[in-house]
């Protein structure tokens, strides 16, 4: 049973994978980058990771992909030229992936890690359940936890500085919003657009 | 399942995340090639955590996935800046950092 749901979970997720490199269009990209996340949440289950698990689905496959679906859905979701600029790109990059794979496994196997071979250790019941997990994020390791709390807010700034509407101004040479008239349609467009950001983060 | 198994798994992620910001030239698409090596790098520390019976590998893998959503929404950020600009969304044409 657990043989069959592995091989399952692992088929999606390296299909999904395949499916985000090899799909020319990026929004039939994302919904593969989907597949690919709730098959890794069951490999999760699988390794007794049940928080990770409910965090990758709501987190990932939620809020990020939502995100992306966004982007993509603004920008446009043009398929890319067909013309290569670097000669022999779509015959090196399998050849380097491959190579970068040959490479890990050697490293993998031939690291002659005796627990390698077994299911891992016989864990209690409770193994990363929220109970768990929670009471390391908040005693042993506290400090990180704050600092990625501070890390998530100045991402969220970051992206409404750089996706702001100020930044068009800029490119103008226009004043900086310094007239009133400039000021007063702006301004809401931008909150609009910090609020969503911020949110969806 | 042995651990073998996720670990080689996950390093065969992480290369078809490689191979696929070598091979696209779309920011977009690269970002989610991101977020594949940034998965099977958390499935790592997933299999790695449940081998020695410890949860501070999940941890881990919880602050990697909050390191994902940064990255997430600050590259996203710089796509939609970059197409406010009517500059084309190819890798290969902004090239003006280039040495």
């Amino acid at each position: 049973m657990e043989a069959v749901l592995f091989f399952g979970a692992a088929l999606g997720a390296l299909g999904g994978a395949v499916g985000v490199v090899a799909l020319r269009n990026p929004f039939y990209g994302v919904l593969a980058l989907i597949v690919h996340l709730f098959s890794l949440a069951v490999l999760f289950l699988l390794l007794t990771a049940a928080f990770v698990a409910a965090a990758q689905v709501v987190v990932y496959a939620g809020a990020v992909m939502v995100l992306y679906v966004f982007v993509v859905a603004y920008v446009g979701g043009s398929e890319e030229p067909e013309l290569d600029p670097i000669p022999g790109q779509r015959f090196l990059a399998p050849l380097m992936g491959a190579a970068l794979f040959v490479e890990l496994s050697i490293a993998i196997l031939g690291s002659s890690l005796l627990a390698f071979e077994t299911h891992g250790a016989d864990v209690n019941p409770g193994f990363g359940d929220p109970a768990g997990i929670g009471k390391l994020l908040l005693e042993r390791f506290l400090l990180p936890f704050e600092a990625s709390s501070i890390l998530l807010l100045l991402a969220a700034v970051g992206a409404i500085v750089l996706a702001g509407r100020r930044s068009e101004a800029t490119v103008d040479d226009a004043p900086v919003s310094a007239s009133p008239g400039r000021l007063s349609p702006g301004v809401p467009g931008e909150a609009d657009t910090g609020a969503s950001t911020g949110a969806a983060a | 399942m042995n651990i073998e198994w996720y670990v080689v798994l996950s390093s065969l992620l992480f290369a078809v995340g490689a191979m696929g910001i070598l091979l696209r030239r779309s920011p977009i698409v690269i970002l989610l090639c991101l977020e594949l090596m940034l998965n099977a790098g958390n499935l790592a520390l997933v299999a790695f955590s449940k081998m020695v019976g410890n949860q501070q590998g999940q941890v881990f893998a919880i602050v990697v996935m909050v390191v994902a959503a940064c990255e997430v929404v600050v590259g996203l950020g710089l796509i939609v800046a970059i197409f406010r600009r009517k500059l084309p969304l190819d890798v290969d044409s902004l090239r003006e950092l280039r040495g």
